[in-house]
């Protein structure tokens, strides 16, 4: 071989293995998580672990149940679902269906711009101002509640449910449109009728991807959500999600000790919900887009 | 006639969604900005905190998130486009392919926390880096990995296939198109990720907790090795560790406000980029 | 290739100040009760001696012992004695934590200035905080669910108070769990049926500290032990402390270190 050619191959081989770098870093994530999380099994079962309603990690003969945890997770990640479900599908469909070009240009990139609002500012805002209204409001003794966090999640996924179910109604063609006020339907009738149940598939990707953002959320939960490690029965009672646990308590877990397991091991959990989310969203996405006649 | 008016009710209802949306927003800004201001002042921005956190500024802070989001970037940035460069102009679709693809878009997915802990097992305990620029640099960068990945691929794909066909046809080698055509042509796209993913980073919090953020600190930072205070990790930490409440507080107002604008203004230049760029490319 | 010039040149010039720097450099970390002492003793230290480089930490009793056993503090804050079973796992780490009382604090009870209820026993304390009482009247106040605030697992505030008060008992499962002294005193201060404990040297207007048992919380009973809910505070180094570890104790057990201390709200050892 020339040196050139030589040197080709050599680009290519280099370019080869650094793209694998993503690959390897997310099993490198999973094997640490499995490492570090695993040893915690031998001391309790997996069930007693995602069953238990006890989660009392440094009592002298300490406890592991992640029930109040999940339960967290899910509650808040539910009440967040209620803001920017709404809020986020409604905004897309603005947009798709009512602004003018002008405004879809500002509106637009507006909102992407509001997507980049650090998660740490949104947890400060729902500490110092929305606390004390909730408080007041409510009349609740705390303002730091499961209710605090689903408001500020909520707001949080908005801009990113908005763009994403924007660009499935988007990939909708034109021809559906037009098909259907041929028919004699209305603007609105054709939106209910033929565009959303169109873009179905694309607008369910949006949820699930803001919910798995909202799941995965740290700093505004351990800010707001309150920090009472049991299952919560409203959604004014202050709660303690799984990321909100794994960051306030890890660094008071001495390496290779239960509790520091424990917490890999809610992280283990915390990873496996949100790639099945992710896979879930794929799966949906790929299929939306076979349907609608689009390269795959 | 009931169509009619179920039309001008439904749209009501639309124009609703958007304008909450857009109150909720900008009322966070609003707040944060309308009482932050009051706090930012030349020594706010220049100096350090002093009298236990009550008085002084935040500059260490401000430093410290410019070293973390240099390092994160430096780390993603090669890596990143050598992995865009991979999939779009090497590799034929293919199983491979599909993996790496799967991989980076279930990456983007993880949830900050879990790159910390990921940080703290790999960076900070078992390769020996402690609690450091270094360490956060590294979890920050594999955050950031998938957010340039995607931009990188996507301006790299925007280019039509004729343009590297031509090149080719001249008798330049593969590497010599991606190096004298492709890249040049693809960078504004390129630099729209990167300064997206500067802005992600800038305002991250969780990755830093066990892998390099400090509370407080005199001086700034005198290698990649020591730690480093962070103005998200500032804000936390005066909230809920603060030892005076009343004037940190407003201490954290004033590093929200200057977070705010900086992710912002980062994010706003790149959308703006972006804008320029789809209109350019016919 | 432009773009990976630039790329490289980046990579040097951070390298170059990559060169770890072994300046006079130690970490503080740990218990929230005595951060404050902490840090405003290692501002006048430094202000003091340029050369010195200390960095502080909250997070909790329990992080700052973590940090110490696995090597990533030179100091570990504690308002609380170590365990045996981290003195064990200390010592297979090779480390042997020594402690030094740096001041002595009370933990006082404290409520919402509104509260009608000035003092309790230890008793009630105890009901309250493990879940046997749930509302102000039970305990000679009004009828208003009480609402209890107390540490998360990794403060020594919070183990001593369930070694002081509550004898053992667990906390019961809905208090709401904060961070930090702060956390709580701030809560407590929004909170009209709130109830929490914070050190002494947290303790402001915003808040209405109870008499426990009959006696005040103030640094004569601390001192004297009167205070029921009174405790040293202490910093634990590696072994016995050398250097700029050994200088920056003696300051703070020194007279000038001892009257930050009481300036902070703490209680001298003197």
């Amino acid at each position: 071989m020339t040196k050139g050619q030589v040197k080709e191959k050599a680009y290519k081989w280099t370019f080869t293995i650094l793209a694998f770098s993503s690959l390897v870093f997310l099993t490198g994530i999973v094997i640490v998580l499995f490492k570090e999380g695993l040893p915690i099994f031998k001391k309790i079962s997996v069930l007693q672990f995602l069953g238990g309603r006890a989660w009392y990690p440094t009592y002298s003969t300490p406890e592991f149940g992640i029930l109040p945890l999940i339960s967290a997770s899910a509650l808040v990640t539910l009440g967040a679902a209620f803001v920017c479900v709404p809020l986020g599908v409604g905004s897309a469909l603005y947009l798709h269906e009512l602004a003018s070009h002008r405004q879809r240009a500002i509106l637009k990139p507006l909102i992407e711009l509001l997507a980049s609002i650090p998660s740490v500012v949104y947890g400060f805002f729902g500490m110092v101002v929305l606390t004390p209204i909730l408080q007041d409001i409510f009349h609740l003794p705390t303002g730091l509640c499961a209710l605090n966090a689903s408001i500020v999640l909520g707001i949080m996924a908005t801009p990113t449910v908005c763009s994403l179910a924007d660009d499935a109604l988007n990939y909708v063609p034109k021809a559906f449109r037009e098909a259907s006020f041929a028919v004699g339907a209305n603007r609105w009738q054709t939106l209910t009728r033929v565009v959303i149940p169109a873009a179905g598939s694309g607008i369910s990707t949006a949820i699930i991807l803001g919910m798995s953002r909202a799941i995965g959320e740290t700093m505004t939960v351990l800010m707001v959500a309150g920090g009472a490690a049991m299952i919560p029965h409203s959604f004014f009672e202050p709660v303690r999600p799984m990321t909100a646990t794994i960051a306030a308590e890890m660094g008071e877990a001495p390496m290779g000790g239960d509790h520091y397991h424990a917490l890999f091991a809610i992280a283990l959990v915390l990873f496996m919900v949100t790639f099945i989310f992710n896979i879930a969203a794929e799966m949906i996405s790929r299929r939306f887009r076979i349907k609608l006649g689009l390269s795959g | 006639m009931r169509a009619k008016l179920t039309q001008k009710l439904g749209f009501f209802l639309l124009f609703f969604c958007i304008a909450a949306t857009l109150l909720c927003l900008g009322s966070i800004i609003y707040f944060i900005a309308s009482r932050g201001i009051k706090v930012i002042s030349w020594e706010f921005l220049t100096q350090g905190p002093r009298m236990s956190m009550t008085q002084g500024g935040v500059a260490p802070a401000i430093v410290g998130t410019l070293y973390l989001t240099l390092g994160a970037i430096i780390f993603a940035l090669p890596l990143g486009l050598a992995c865009a460069i991979y999939l779009c102009e090497y590799s034929p679709k293919g199983f491979v392919v599909n993996i790496i693809r799967i991989s980076i878009n279930n990456l983007a997915g993880v949830p900050s926390v879990v790159f910390g802990l990921f940080g703290l097992a790999v960076f900070v305990k078992f390769f020996g880096f402690g609690v450091s620029i270094l360490s956060g640099s590294l979890a920050l960068g594999i955050l950031a990995l998938p957010l340039i990945i995607s931009s990188a691929q996507e301006a790299l794909l925007a280019i039509p296939q004729s343009i590297r066909e031509a090149s080719l046809s001249l008798g330049a080698t593969r590497w010599e198109t991606i190096k004298n055509i492709v890249l040049p042509t693809a960078l504004p796209g390129i630099l729209t990720g990167v300064i997206l993913s500067i802005g992600r980073v800038a305002g991250e919090t969780a990755p830093i907790l066990f892998t390099a953020a400090a509370f407080y600190l005199r001086g700034y930072p005198k290698s990649i090795f020591s730690e480093v205070m962070a103005l998200p990790y500032h804000i936390y930490a005066l909230m809920t560790e603060g030892t005076h409440p009343d004037k940190q507080t407003a201490i954290a107002y004033g590093c929200s406000l200057i977070l705010l604008a900086m992710v912002l203004f980062i994010s706003a230049t790149a959308i703006f980029i972006r804008q320029k760029q789809k209109g350019a490319h016919v | 290739m432009k773009v990976f010039g630039k790329v490289w040149v980046l990579t040097l010039l951070a390298l170059g100040f990559a060169l770890p720097c072994y300046a006079e450099k130690i970490v503080v970390a740990g218990s929230t009760t005595v951060l404050p002492i902490a840090q405003k003793a290692a501002e006048v230290f430094m202000d003091k001696n340029s050369s010195a480089d200390i960095s502080v930490r909250g997070g909790g009793s329990s992080v700052g012992i973590a940090s110490l056993i696995d090597g990533t503090c030179d100091i570990a804050d504690a308002s609380r004695a170590i365990k045996d079973a981290e003195l064990d796992k200390a010592v297979s780490n090779g480390r042997s934590p020594k402690a030094h009382v740096v001041a002595m604090d009370g933990i006082c009870v404290v409520v919402h200035p509104s509260n009608d209820i000035s003092a309790l026993s230890s008793k009630q304390i105890k009901d309250i905080f493990t879940g046997a009482v749930s509302n102000w009247k039970d305990v000679g106040g009004s009828d208003e669910k009480i609402v209890v605030i107390a540490r998360d697992s990794a403060s020594g505030t919070f183990e001593a108070f369930g070694e002081l008060v509550l004898k053992g008992g667990k906390t019961r499962p809905d208090a709401l769990l904060q961070a930090s002294n702060q956390a709580v005193a701030s809560t407590v201060s929004r909170t009209t049926g709130a109830i929490g404990y914070i050190g002494l040297g947290y303790v402001t207007s915003a808040v209405k500290a109870l008499v426990v048992d009959g006696v005040e919380a103030s640094k004569k009973t601390v001192l004297t032990g009167e205070y029921p809910v009174g405790r040293p505070l202490f910093m634990y180094t590696n072994g016995a402390p050398k250097g700029l570890i050994k200088e920056f104790i003696d300051f703070i057990l020194s007279q000038e270190g001892q009257k930050l201390a009481e300036e902070e709200g703490f209680v001298g050892l003197k």
